[in-house]
């Protein structure tokens, strides 16, 4: 293995540049680096000026997502060596706004979270010294959901966020079928509709690359479309039965 | 981009390429599938038609041979075939994906509940080549 590889970073200064660019560091390649590690050589050795995010680095804070040889990646949990001989580029995340180098502006993504009500809604709340049950088979319904780390990768890899910026995108719809199949939770209607319209789940066209780029096995194009089936139940019916009957 | 204040700063929008699908192997495939549709659609249209001339008797379903015979129309055929194969393997293999099946509290696989489609699948293709077939 040679000991050096070449990283091609896309640079965007807002004050100065007009358009991404990109610049070429050379890095040692260990074994045991990821790209995060490879960034923060050239921003301590190299470049300081090298604007990136990144927390915790082991998968689990979800800020490192980028662009990895054209794939969103957590950069944290992706190793130099798999590249190897290079160059690797390594470029913001796609369908975001740059803000600077390799940090995107994630506002659109949060206004969509909170409008799907990712948390328990109860109609009637229990006295604060019961507990919520819940059985294991419970809480296997929705676990897989729940891992979500919202780190974004899987907008970055929807076509169909990149072309209609209004979609709610896989996340976003993940996370309120996370809580729509929590047995505590009450609020499946309130979230009905934000879910079940042109700019929700059916704008989704099963592309399923948010599945195969998510970092935690979330599977969010799996929890749009059982959500597509919950939805056509729904109004199935609302249309058949009298006002009223339908859990709506 | 948008215009800058002091409080909003300046981003660059990269606008998505129109041949976005071309990027990557798993776009493709994607627009294939969704694509493959049109050759269903095809494939459906050539059976109204084999329908309706069996209906009408044996010189019009002959003719109606005969113009399936043409080079354009076999070769036509030959991909709507690959298409249509295609077409229903994809929409197996996602099947597992939109349906969450519970049996004795655990959950079937995804191979639990796409192998079915498949048996189906075979069962009925030979059962209508046995029909044509056995003469």
């Amino acid at each position: 293995m040679a000991n050096r590889i070449t990283l091609e970073v896309t640079r965007y200064d807002p004050a100065h540049d007009e358009k991404l660019r990109l610049d070429s560091y050379e890095v040692p390649l260990r074994k045991e680096w990821v790209v995060l590690d490879a960034l923060n050589y050239i921003k301590d050795h190299l470049d300081g000026s090298l604007s990136f995010r990144w927390s915790c680095r082991m998968g689990v804070c979800g800020s490192c997502g980028m662009t990895v040889n054209g794939v969103p990646k957590l950069t944290c949990a992706t190793f130099l060596s798999d590249y190897a001989p290079g160059p690797v580029r390594v470029e913001p995340m796609s369908n975001f706004p740059v803000l600077r180098d390799l940090v995107v502006d994630t506002s659109d993504f949060l206004v969509k979270l909170a409008k799907s009500k990712p948390w328990i809604i109860r109609k009637v709340e229990k006295p604060l010294d019961e507990e919520y049950f819940q059985t294991p088979e419970q809480m296997d319904a929705y676990k897989q959901f729940s891992m979500c780390i919202n780190c974004m990768l899987c907008y970055a890899a929807c076509p169909v966020y990149g072309l209609d910026p209004l979609f709610s995108g896989p996340a976003a719809i993940a996370l309120a079928q996370r809580y729509n199949l929590d047995s505590r939770d009450q609020g499946a209607s309130d979230r009905l509709d934000i879910l079940s319209h042109h700019e929700g789940i059916w704008g989704c066209t099963f592309v399923g690359e948010c599945t195969q780029v998510c970092p935690k096995n979330v599977d969010p194009a799996a929890a749009i479309q059982q959500y597509k089936l919950t939805a056509t139940m729904e109004w199935l019916k609302a249309l058949v039965l009298p006002r009223g009957a339908s859990s709506r | 981009m948008i215009n800058p204040t002091e409080y909003l700063p300046r981003s660059y929008h990269t606008r998505v390429s129109t041949y976005w699908w071309l990027a990557r192997w798993a776009y493709l495939k994607f627009i294939l599938r969704e694509a493959s549709s049109v050759f269903v659609a095809w494939i459906v249209v050539v059976t109204l038609l084999q329908t309706r001339a069996l209906r009408r008797g044996p010189a019009d379903y002959a003719e109606l041979q005969n113009w399936l015979r043409s080079p354009f129309l076999l070769a036509l055929n030959a991909v709507s075939l690959f298409f249509v194969i295609f077409h229903a393997v994809t929409w197996f293999n996602l099947t597992p994906k939109a349906m969450v099946i519970r049996l004795g509290g655990k959950r079937l696989s995804s191979l639990a509940i796409a192998a079915p489609n498949y048996v189906a699948w075979v069962v009925i293709s030979a059962a209508i080549a046995w029909i044509l077939l056995r003469g």
